[in-house]
């Protein structure tokens, strides 16, 4: 009995810096409608802060909760500048733009981080006062388990009273629902949206500097927080604070109990979690459908038909492709091989998200169910490779029949988590069944056929598959079948209206989207001749994101554009030290360049330079 | 007060105005009739800078406003009222009113919380509720307080008679007797006449986003045809 107290308490404690940094990510994205990625960051760097005042000051009890403060308020301050110099240009943006911002602010501070601190881990103090255990049932209670488990709930009262008793909270709460008409009311969003930025960051920083009596301090701290912090305030319902507190007792309980009867479980346990509660609950325990108001934002233009000028351009560059491995060497092969199959997996994302209108976070699932499935029957059943290549993005698409069902019944950023949950799953699957996908250690031999076995020859394989999705996702864009997604994505009520079938077309739109990426993985996998977890993970599905964003998703042209310079931009920029904080700023110089994307400032600068054209690149 | 002058609006690529100009005099209450789309929550929301491509001149007490954050314009004295009510349905009213409350200006009337429930007895009775918990005729009653609460000196009311029973539309029509009294300049979008004629000094009518008629209420009556021709259903 006391031992599953004690697992309570360990839960519990748990729980509270979850929700310390979850809370924060709640509150900006209900004021501001931004996806946070930059918040796990702001979670490591108030832990290290925390570290290097607190080992700095070494003053006792009052110097070390004065360090955690400090530590936080730096954080705050860090989060009020990065609002104030990039965030603030693109809230014209169009939705989920400002995610990109924040991914490139999260790779600068990973070097920032790795080159103030180093790469060693870092051991912090313990609290002066509470670095002992009580017995409570005869089992060791941390004392400082105990004080966290107390300031949680504190920190949620905290925040209750500043909501409901501060005009400031009263106006955050009303812009939560309706940010446009705050606006019309004479409050200018502007400081609202940087004071919730930094309550935000405060709070993430407050429950990274919370962490280093617990657990040492490294550079994965980022990552590893912002999967579980996004479930978390998920289930709680976005924009709810006190949701997000429920949710994370109850995923941190559970997993507290969960790791006793089936250890493997609490990589996917959040995630298990959300997708049942999404799929009970649409909105979140705690949420409500967001507001039709979020603001007057312009229709799409209908995607036209290439001009004649932008076909022959087109096919210009397509002959250039088909005929670059007789004057290049192999390697520049090899690097197209990566950015065609980057292409294609972008394409298809963007065809899930321009056209279908629904957000993936979890896009690499289906490209690593693909790649997995290519490499398993090659492996286990002996299978050749054009036999493995044809039948592997079947599977992949059956992947993508059996999530869609679900995800499309969502909508919005829900949506764009459960698509993040199912690749989790998935993903957490393969890592874990060592007997069946080899685990972390992958699985490995899966090269191309004998013939096929030159750089040059499998290029043209990988040049005929890859290019071939492609033309296949843009003809599906201009069928009826793609008129009708777009129908549905600018208007769900409307096309339900004309008697269209909207869950069973996004359904069908997913489908294809997630067998294209499928066929993309298998074009990947014998490409490198091995397939590990990480074609399933969260940073490949980020990848695609960028790509897809970067280069502009109201334009077909789009994530061709995105894929093309992320792949060889990362080629160049991995050779050099400190790459992430380089390509973390290219990323911000685009942002802040082309809000549009570079589709979208192509298109631009063609205008620019030829007044009587339009802009031929749709 | 303020003065529209030949004001073009378009979202994407869809044109929803083609030059509209009409003025607002000191405490005049001027009604801008016209059938569904016919672009005046348009032009309401171009006045309060909440639609962003637009071309031609706003003049409001001889600045222009045009390109001015919405926030701003309110600021200046400017009250919005929009059509779809968008009251804040997870706050109490009372904090409905908080949202709204600026300070008080030397040149526009103050209201009060107390001044406002007198006009707004059900809302007095509510004040604890939620804006979701209340009836559509209390929320409409409640977004205008809300404005008001920003002691304006000019209101846009966006078809405020729109989905409210008849009890209440009579309501709103002493409501806005009020403002008028009260020394406020009023420009109220509106499809039904009637209700316009009885609040209302003037009338503009608009149709596919232009203006096509200015003038009283007298004239449109003895020529029942132009009513007919662009209000008719």
């Amino acid at each position: 009995m006391g031992f599953y107290f004690a697992q309570l308490l360990t839960g519990l404690a748990n729980a509270s810096s979850l929700f310390l940094i979850a809370s924060g990510l709640s509150i900006i994205f209900g004021v501001t409608r931004i996806v946070n990625f930059a918040h796990g960051s702001f979670y490591m760097v108030g832990a290290y802060l925390a570290y290097t005042i607190v080992t700095a000051l070494n003053g006792g009890i009052f110097g070390f909760w004065f360090s955690i403060i400090a530590a936080a308020a730096i954080v705050g301050v860090i989060g009020l500048l990065i609002e104030m110099t990039i965030l603030r240009r693109i809230y014209r943006a169009p939705e989920l733009f400002q995610l990109v911002a924040t991914f490139g602010v999260v790779l600068i501070f990973q070097d920032a981080t790795l080159a103030i601190w180093g790469a060693e881990d870092l051991l912090g103090p313990r609290a002066p006062g509470l670095d002992r255990a009580v017995r409570i049932m005869g089992e060791p209670i941390p004392e400082y388990d105990l004080a966290l488990i107390a300031i949680g709930p504190a920190v949620l009262a905290g925040i209750w009273l500043l909501f409901h008793k501060t005009r400031w909270g009263v106006l955050v709460r009303a812009a939560t629902e309706d940010r446009e008409m705050v606006g019309a009311l004479g409050v200018n969003q502007a400081w609202l949206f940087s004071a919730a930025f930094v309550l935000g960051a405060f709070l993430a920083g407050l429950g990274g500097a919370l962490q280093i009596p617990r657990e040492a301090v490294s550079l994965q701290m980022d990552l590893s927080i912002i999967g579980e912090a996004f479930v978390v305030v998920v289930i709680g319902g976005m924009g709810s604070v006190s949701g997000a507190f429920v949710a994370a007792v109850l995923i941190s309980v559970l997993n507290a109990f969960a790791i006793l009867i089936f250890p493997q479980i609490s990589i996917v346990l959040p995630f298990i979690v959300m997708a049942v509660v999404l799929i009970l609950r649409p909105y979140g325990l705690f949420g409500k459908p967001g507001s039709e108001h979020v603001g007057t934002e312009e229709p799409e233009q209908p995607l036209k038909l290439m001009s004649q000028k932008s076909t022959m351009v087109l096919l210009a560059a397509v002959m250039v492709l088909a005929f670059s491995p007789a004057v290049t060497a192999d390697f520049t092969s090899i690097l197209l091989v990566d950015v065609m199959v980057a292409t294609l997996f972008a394409v298809s994302l963007h065809f899930m998200m321009g056209i279908g209108g629904m957000v993936s976070f979890g896009h690499a699932a289906y490209f690593g169910v693909g790649a997995y499935a290519a490499a398993m029957m090659v492996k286990f059943l002996g299978f050749g490779m054009l036999p493995a290549m044809l039948l592997a993005p079947f599977f992949a698409a059956a992947a993508a029949l059996f999530f869609g069902w679900f995800c499309v019944r969502l909508s919005g950023v829900y949506l764009a988590m459960l698509t993040m949950a199912a690749a989790q799953i998935l993903w957490g699957v393969t890592f874990q069944w060592q007997a069946f996908t080899g685990g972390d250690d992958g699985i490995l031999g899966v090269w191309p056929a004998e013939w096929a076995s030159s750089d040059k020859v499998y290029f043209y394989i990988a040049f005929v598959l890859c290019l071939g999705g492609i033309w296949f996702l843009r003809r599906v864009a201009h069928s009826p079948f793609g008129y009708t997604l777009r129908g549905i994505r600018d208007s769900q009520t409307r096309a339900e209206a004309i008697g269209v079938d909207t869950k069973f077309h996004q359904w069908m739109g997913f489908v294809v989207a997630g067998s294209l990426a499928g066929l993309a993985g298998v074009v990947f996998a014998f490409s490198k001749g091995s397939v590990f977890p990480d074609t399933l993970g969260i940073a490949q599905s980020i990848d695609g994101l960028i790509m897809v964003l970067l280069g502009g998703i109201h334009a077909l042209a789009g994530p061709i554009f995105g894929a093309v310079a992320f792949v060889m931009i990362e080629d160049w920029v991995t050779r050099l030290d400190y790459w992430r904080f380089i390509f973390g700023g290219i990323i911000l110089v685009v942002v802040l360049l082309a809000p549009d994307g570079i589709a979208g400032g192509v298109n631009r600068l063609i205008r620019a330079i030829l007044p009587n054209q339009k802009g031929g690149a749709a | 007060m303020l003065e529209v002058a030949n004001l073009n609006a378009r979202y994407g690529r869809a044109q929803i105005l083609n030059g509209v100009s009409l003025s607002l005099g000191q405490n005049e209450v001027v009604a801008v009739l016209g059938r569904n789309g016919a672009g005046k929550s348009t032009t309401m929301k171009s006045i309060m800078g909440m639609v962003r491509q637009k071309t031609g001149q706003i003049t409001y007490e001889g600045q222009s406003i045009l390109g001015k954050p919405s926030h701003a314009i309110c600021r200046a004295g400017v009250g919005y009222v929009p059509e779809e009510r968008r009251i804040f349905g997870e706050l109490t009213v009372e904090e409905n009113l908080e949202v709204g409350r600026r300070d008080k200006r030397d040149d526009a009337p103050e209201w009060t919380l107390e001044h406002l429930f007198e006009l707004f007895p059900n809302l007095s009775e509510r004040r604890k509720n939620l804006g979701k918990q209340l009836s559509g005729g209390e929320q409409q009653m409640l977004t205008i307080a809300r404005t008001l609460m920003g002691n304006p000196k000019m209101v846009l009311l966006d078809e405020p008679s729109e989905g409210i029973a008849p009890v209440i539309v009579e309501q709103m029509a002493n409501v806005i007797a009020e403002l008028k009294r009260e020394g406020l300049s009023v420009l109220i979008s509106e499809q039904n006449l009637h209700f316009a004629r009885l609040v209302s000094d003037r009338a503009y009518i608009i149709e596919k986003g232009s203006v096509c008629y200015d003038g009283t209420f007298g004239h449109l009556d003895q020529n029942p045809e132009i009513s007919n021709k662009y209000l008719a259903v």
